[in-house]
């Protein structure tokens, strides 16, 4: 493997730990500040991604898509914790789990209802068709830098949200002990729907730019879901710099990983058994590197709950 | 909870209305014997449902064709949605054959599913007739007096693709799969007949949409051609990406991957993309443009394969069911008449083998855009002239 092609590969990383990245941020903040387990946040992803595919179908634009499927998703957030996350704060995580996965199964055959089953494409913005020689005969879309920089753009957004503000503050305190911020006198209930309309803003947000790139179908969110459970367990529960480092870190090992187990493989057996096993192994491997993390910081990277 | 429960059985109401609306419809032609009745395996739920609209819709043109009859005696068809649950398909198929009495059951997307049911139905001696999927084993060792396909063996479109590339002399070629049994026959079928290098053999995760560290493979490897079989959205994540990568000057292969319920979410980043097939839109017979043109009247799409096998197999039945005077109760004698496969079919030559699988063509088509503006698959050349699967070989026909 050439250094030109490691490098690509690396930015082909870089760019998946971006985008779960801003599912998973999204996820810590829910799990971390409430201990409020959502499997529902993978189908957030998809209801950002099918906005996105309705509104640029009706608009003729990605732009003014993207503006307004933002603040649908947070829309659609609001209501499910209205509707349904609310009652269950207080309950235990297995409660949560199972109507959590009920809003999946609704909100999966809902969205096949309205769009039908079939997958649905969203045009790439006009300016960002186009892509760079990254090496011989390949180009690397301009759109994928696009999400890099709206990526990074989030994290460092996040960061000064979480570390520099009142709100931040209080989230901050409440991953750590909410019953002492809510003994302080603040409105627990409420930070925990602004939190959650955020978060699902967020992985919305995912949605929108994933849809040029990725299949628009229903279900699309429930992989990435598993992936970005790993990253808020490796990055620690609650912590959004967790999730940023531990999201780069899964992309990468997860993307280097597939493309270079194979021909790690063949030094050690035929090339058909080592397809299959290389293919097989990188597979596996974030799980593996999850569970090297876990057996040295049982807690993740960067914990954020005293123990 | 109260509410969801109410909205649950409410929702239940109005399927049941639905379904009961579709099924009056055909009653009204009620003459004096009993309507024949027809259960139609169509996958209704998740993200391949598409596959199984093609299927019914496919399935119902042919019956509308037939004014709703087979040899004279009005039919009824039974919708049955597979779920893609091997239990589920089997329960509800076996409903269908104890409860409903069926006397055909016709469809079925996936392998998995009609390997499931396959017992269940001819051990009933009920005829089984697959519109799409053909597991090799069906078609060699295990094939089955009560079974028949209107399809193909699921391998031969790989090797069409394969025997394409290798007339198209493309030297070196690399290969792209998912890691799972269906990948792994496409990647051997395309073997079978391809005779020049594979320079690698690629296998992704089911579950993996983004695809550029494979892409990046491929440009550092420069392959004269790239095949892949990628079905349903993993098919639009590949053409998309491999298209916007600016691949698209090494030449895409494909089968199952890029068709006319893949196309519309596909768009113009298939075009030229070319795939094995044993049917397309634009095949020119009678009886093609035909079920075209009304199809895309009534349904306002254009049909896939799914739907093109689909009709052929209401045809199918149709011709055998007249030439046997309407009397099913001769099961040897319905066999012959629906062996005999007496009717005009939208793929020009069809017959069925020993193996009761169609010795048909198959063609090597390529994604076109439409003057409306729609995209299809269009035939370029054909790859094989009334060809019978390898397997057939391996068939004993038991008498039944």
């Amino acid at each position: 493997m050439s250094l030109t092609l490691l490098l690509v590969q690396g930015l082909n990383g870089l760019q998946l730990g971006i985008l779960l990245f801003l599912i998973a941020a999204g996820l810590t903040l829910v799990f971390g500040v409430m201990d409020f387990i959502n499997l529902a946040h993978g189908v957030q992803y998809m209801v950002g991604a099918y906005l996105a595919a309705f509104l640029a179908a009706q608009t003729g634009s990605f732009w003014a898509a993207l503006a307004l499927a933002l603040p649908a998703a947070l829309v659609v957030g609001l209501v499910l914790e209205f509707l349904v996350f609310r009652h269950l704060y207080d309950r235990d995580h297995m409660a949560q789990v199972l109507a959590t996965f009920g809003v999946i199964l609704i909100l999966n055959d809902g969205i096949k209802a309205l769009f039908g089953s079939a997958p649905l494409q969203v045009p790439m913005p006009e300016a960002l068709t186009g892509g760079f020689p990254i090496m011989d005969g390949l180009l690397y879309p301009h759109y994928r830098l696009a999400i890099i920089a709206g990526g990074l753009a989030t994290a460092a957004l996040l960061w000064w949200l979480v570390e520099r503000t009142k709100a931040g503050m209080l989230i901050r305190a409440g991953a750590t002990n909410a019953p002492m911020v809510a003994a302080l006198g603040i409105d627990i209930r409420r930070l925990f729907m602004v939190v959650f309309g955020f978060g699902a803003m967020l992985a919305g947000f995912a949605g929108v730019m994933a849809a040029p790139i990725l299949s628009v179908e229903p279900g699309m969110g429930d992989n990435l879901l598993i992936l970005a459970f790993v990253v808020i367990v490796i990055g620690g529960i609650g912590s959004v710099r967790g999730a940023f480092i531990a999201a780069l870190l899964v992309g990468t090992v997860e993307t280097l990983g597939r493309s270079m187990m194979p021909d790690l493989m063949r030094l050690f057996l035929d090339p058909s058994a080592a397809r299959q096993v290389g293919a097989a192994l990188a597979s596996m491997l974030i799980y593996i590197a999850m569970a090297a993390i876990l057996a040295f910081r049982p807690a993740g990277l960067f914990p954020v709950r005293a123990a | 909870m109260m509410n969801i429960q109410f909205g649950r059985r409410h929702a239940l109401g109005l399927a049941g209305g639905i379904a009961l609306g579709g099924l009056a419809a055909p009653t009204v032609a009620r003459a004096q014997a009993a309507p024949i009745k027809i259960g139609l395996v169509a996958l209704a739920t998740g993200p391949a449902a598409t596959l199984g609209t093609h299927l019914r819709d496919g399935f119902q043109l042919g019956m509308r064709h037939l004014d709703g009859k087979l040899g004279g005696r009005a039919a009824e068809v039974l919708l049955i949605d597979d779920e893609l649950r091997p239990d589920a398909a089997v329960t509800k198929v076996r409903a269908a054959l104890e409860r409903d009495r069926v006397d055909f059951v016709v469809g079925v997307v996936f392998s998995n599913i009609l390997a499931a049911i396959m017992r269940p139905v001819t051990d009933n001696q009920t005829f089984l007739i697959s519109t799409n999927a053909g597991p090799s084993p069906f078609a060699g060792r295990g094939c089955n007096p009560f079974f028949f396909a209107t399809s193909y063996v699921n391998d031969q479109n790989h090797a069409v693709m394969g025997k394409a590339a290798q007339d198209a002399g493309y030297g070196r070629v690399m290969l792209l799969a998912p890691n799972y049994q269906a990948g792994r026959d496409a990647v051997a079928g395309f073997k079978s007949e391809y005779k020049g290098t594979v320079v690698d053999e690629m296998f992704t995760p089911l579950t993996q949409m983004d695809f550029s560290a494979e892409l990046a493979r491929i440009a550092a490897a420069r392959p004269d051609a790239v095949f892949t079989f990628m079905p349903g959205g993993l098919g639009v994540a590949i053409v998309r990406q491999y298209r916007q990568a600016g691949l698209a000057s090494i030449p895409f292969l494909s089968a199952f991957t890029v068709d006319e319920a893949s196309l519309p979410a596909q768009g113009e980043a298939a075009l030229d993309f070319q795939t094995g097939t044993s049917w397309t839109p634009t095949l020119p017979n009678e009886q093609n443009a035909r079920f075209v043109r009304d199809f895309e009247g009534a349904y306002n799409y254009v049909p896939a394969s799914y739907a093109a096998h689909a009709y052929d197999a209401a045809m199918l039945l149709g011709s055998a069911v007249t030439k046997i005077g309407g009397n099913l109760a001769d099961k040897a004698a319905l066999r012959a008449a629906i062996k005999a496969a007496d009717f005009r079919s939208v793929r020009g030559n069809f017959a069925f083998g020993a193996n009761h699988f169609p010795v048909q063509d198959f063609w090597l088509a390529k994604v076109a855009r439409r003057p409306d503006g729609k995209f299809q698959t269009e035939h370029v050349r054909k790859v094989y002239d009334n060809v019978t699967d390898p397997f057939a070989a391996q068939c004993r026909m038991p008498a039944a």
